[in-house]
């Protein structure tokens, strides 16, 4: 269990979803400045029913459903932004945030700097990723990288639904513009969430979700649940450090540095594609910083460099799983 | 600055002033760009003068706009410092961006310019979000987004457009149709006569007007802000103006030549404005010409404190990122550098 949650008072059973329109309810309630919109926040409640009932206490005034237009409306976000609003925009896939990239790295990305820091950008955008629904290759793309690796942008990916709120209130609550990667299969996934509107998770802090012994992995969104099962399953074997890096820039390096001191092997998993992505940063960085701590060679999974595929049995072929963890953990030990 | 009355002797004047500050300040701009003492690109307004100063006019102080890289005018128009922008063109510390942004980045975010922009079409959806902010704390303000004719043929201008016809948000969207984006003529860019039939398709207001004329913008203007502080939505101008130097500094301009130049030159819209003036009574040459001097002696004292200001310190480039700054920045700051030297 995380820190976090041992010093954060009562707590509730929730899902991810509901941790996330928590997340969002308080914001609201608390700064009039914050809004959400996107398309079918309002009464559809969110293709993920993630909004679900916002606009019933808050109206369309807050909970505003956009014309489906990612370009117009994420740099709707940015102005907004800009003048003083904190606007947190859906975006329904992540696969379409291509179509306001425009936005996102000339504009929202860029304006802070360029201004010479003369303005804020409290923006956030909060979108889906990730296979499993056999979707094909349009609606299950996990393309976190693109933004973690473009500068001016923060970026977090939580794990479990305590992460899920903690999260998006500081995103939500940030002066920067942080863009929120929610694994879609994991929106029903429970665990214990603090109800203290207070409680946040600060940008850049990873979990130590389940401390151990002989291999760090770290592991993001569904892949931390499914290794943390694994670790369980594996116990005889292995003692498993996980740790939940939850967010991907800034990233807590020291943690991750900390914990591959102890066990001198890690195993980095994370649903994206393999090459020049987010396993290769960590990995980066535990090679500057930990080279002389590791007993292996480090091992990434992902996905291979394929889009993802329809066919649920090419689907589960290239999706990683707990099973994918459990064979880059034998590489290592 | 003052806010410029056009309903008044003075505000006329002002209005006067500021379009001959563009050009000043351009005319500088563009013979230090011929040195070699200005880094980077230089976009030059030179022409397009009432249409920035026509809309600055017919707006509040606080009302929000969004630029182009063809800015200079803009900031002017609403008001910008000469000594800062003149200092941002030379990268300087002192400068609106801190050196971070240059001629076609210049911002002033709380004086309600939001950039002048580097990617064309960007700035309309930037003025539908602000204007977003207008409508939601109910405080009278506008966002006005300038953009060119060939930004007209973006996607994302579209989305702006539309998103704020159908919230009805309180914006304007005034397009600079000085008849190229970059050496393309508009006929070659749009399948219609007039851009601002563009209107039709979100059911708002449309109209053309003449670009070269303070007047006839400042009152197209005005009309689309009582629209917009009313709470009928947005209106779509298009204002017909032309640029007299290159797309850029340096521009060879193999696609116009100096007879069209000259035929619009004819309708310059500083001395069109000058001479209504002089007509009425309210300003003589003599007035106009010590105007002239005082806003000449300004832009030179820009130039000279530019020229002897600062630079920026290298570490300054790993600073204003974030209002929170992440470790992976903050790390540089303190490296030394490859060539030995010190950062700090
Ligand atoms: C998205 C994008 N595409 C291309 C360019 C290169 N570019 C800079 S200005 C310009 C022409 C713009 O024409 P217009 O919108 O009419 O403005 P004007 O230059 O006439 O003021 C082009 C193509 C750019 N900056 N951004």
């Amino acid at each position: 269990m995380s820190t976090e949650l041992e010093t954060a008072g009562e707590t509730e059973t929730m899902t991810v979803r509901e941790a996330l329109r928590e997340a969002m309810r308080e914001e609201l309630r608390r700064d009039e400045d914050v809004f959400v919109m996107g398309e079918d926040v309002g009464t559809f409640g969110g293709v993920f029913q993630v909004t679900g009932d916002l606009v019933e206490e808050f109206g369309e005034e807050r909970i505003r459903d956009t014309p489906i237009s990612e370009a117009g409306f994420v740099g709707a976000g940015v102005g907004a932004a800009a003048t003083g609003s904190r606007p947190v925009v859906e975006v329904m896939f992540s696969d379409f945030l291509g179509v306001s990239m425009e936005q996102i790295t000339n504009q929202m990305a860029k304006m802070r700097y360029m201004f010479g820091g003369k303005t804020e950008m409290p923006v956030t955008i909060r979108t889906t990723e990730g296979g499993g629904q056999r979707a094909a290759s349009q609606h299950s793309g996990t393309v976190h990288t693109w933004f973690a690796h473009f500068p001016g942008i923060k970026a977090v990916a939580p794990g479990t639904p305590a992460a899920a709120k903690g999260l998006l209130k500081s995103a939500i609550r940030s002066n920067d513009p942080v863009m929120v990667f929610e694994n879609k299969v994991i929106y029903e996934q429970e665990g214990e969430v603090p109800t203290d509107p207070d409680f946040t998770i600060p940008l850049g802090e990873a979990s130590v979700e389940r401390e151990g012994e002989d291999v760090t992995v770290v592991a993001t969104q569904r892949l931390v649940g499914e290794t943390l099962e694994l670790a369980e399953d594996m116990a005889d074997e292995a003692d498993l450090e996980v740790i939940d890096p939850r967010s991907l820039y800034p990233l807590d390096t020291e943690t991750i540095a900390e914990s591959v001191r102890k066990t001198g092997r890690l195993v980095v998993a994370d649903e994206s594609p393999l090459s020049y992505g987010t396993h290769a940063e960590v990995v980066a960085r535990i090679v500057e910083e930990e080279f002389f701590s590791l007993d292996a060679p480090i091992q990434r999974v992902g996905v291979a460099d394929t889009h993802i595929p329809f066919s649920p049995d090419l689907e589960d072929e290239v999706i990683p799983t707990g099973d994918d963890v459990r064979e880059a953990v034998d590489q290592v030990i | 600055m003052p806010p410029i009355d056009m309903g008044t002797e003075e505000g006329r004047i002002e209005a006067l002033r500021r379009m001959y500050r563009i050009r000043a300040f351009e005319d500088a701009a563009g013979d230090l760009f011929a040195d070699g003492e200005l880094p980077g690109f230089v976009h030059l307004y030179k022409g397009e003068e009432a249409v920035g100063v026509g809309a600055a006019a017919a707006l509040e102080p606080d009302d929000y706009i969004t630029s182009t890289h063809r800015g200079h005018g803009h900031c002017i128009a609403k008001g910008l410092d000469t000594e800062k922008m003149m200092a941002e063109l030379y990268g300087k510390a002192n400068g609106y961006c801190n050196g971070k942004g240059g001629s076609m980045h210049i911002a002033d975010v709380e004086a309600g310019m939001l950039g002048a922009n580097g990617i064309v079409g960007a700035g309309p959806p930037l003025a539908t979000g602000a204007a977003l902010t207008a409508h939601r704390n109910d405080d009278d303000r506008v966002a006005l987004a300038f953009f060119g004719d060939g930004a007209v043929a973006q996607g994302q201008v579209h989305e702006a457009v539309n998103l704020a016809a159908t919230w009805g948000l309180p914006a304007i969207f005034l397009v600079e149709n000085n008849q190229y984006g970059e050496g393309t003529p508009m006929e070659k860019q749009h399948n219609v006569e007039n851009l601002s039939e563009t209107a039709e398709a979100y059911n708002i207001p449309g109209f053309t007007i003449d670009g070269m004329d303070v007047t006839a913008v400042e009152e197209a203007v005005t009309e689309a802000r009582k629209r917009a502080l009313a709470g009928d939505g947005p209106t779509f101008i298009e204002a017909d103006t032309y640029r007299y130097e290159g797309h850029f500094e340096g521009d060879h301009q193999p696609y116009r030549d100096e007879e069209e130049i000259e035929a619009w030159r004819e309708k310059d819209p500083i001395d069109q404005f000058k001479q209504r003036l002089i007509d009425r009574g309210e300003l003589t040459e003599d007035e106009f010409e010590s105007i002239r001097e005082e806003i000449d002696a300004e832009i030179d004292a820009a130039i000279e404190s530019a020229q002897q200001a600062d630079p920026p310190e290298p570490h300054e480039a790993y600073e204003d990122m974030f209002a929170e700054p992440a470790p992976e920045i903050a790390q540089f700051a303190e490296l030394p550098r490859a060539d030995g030297g010190d950062r700090r």
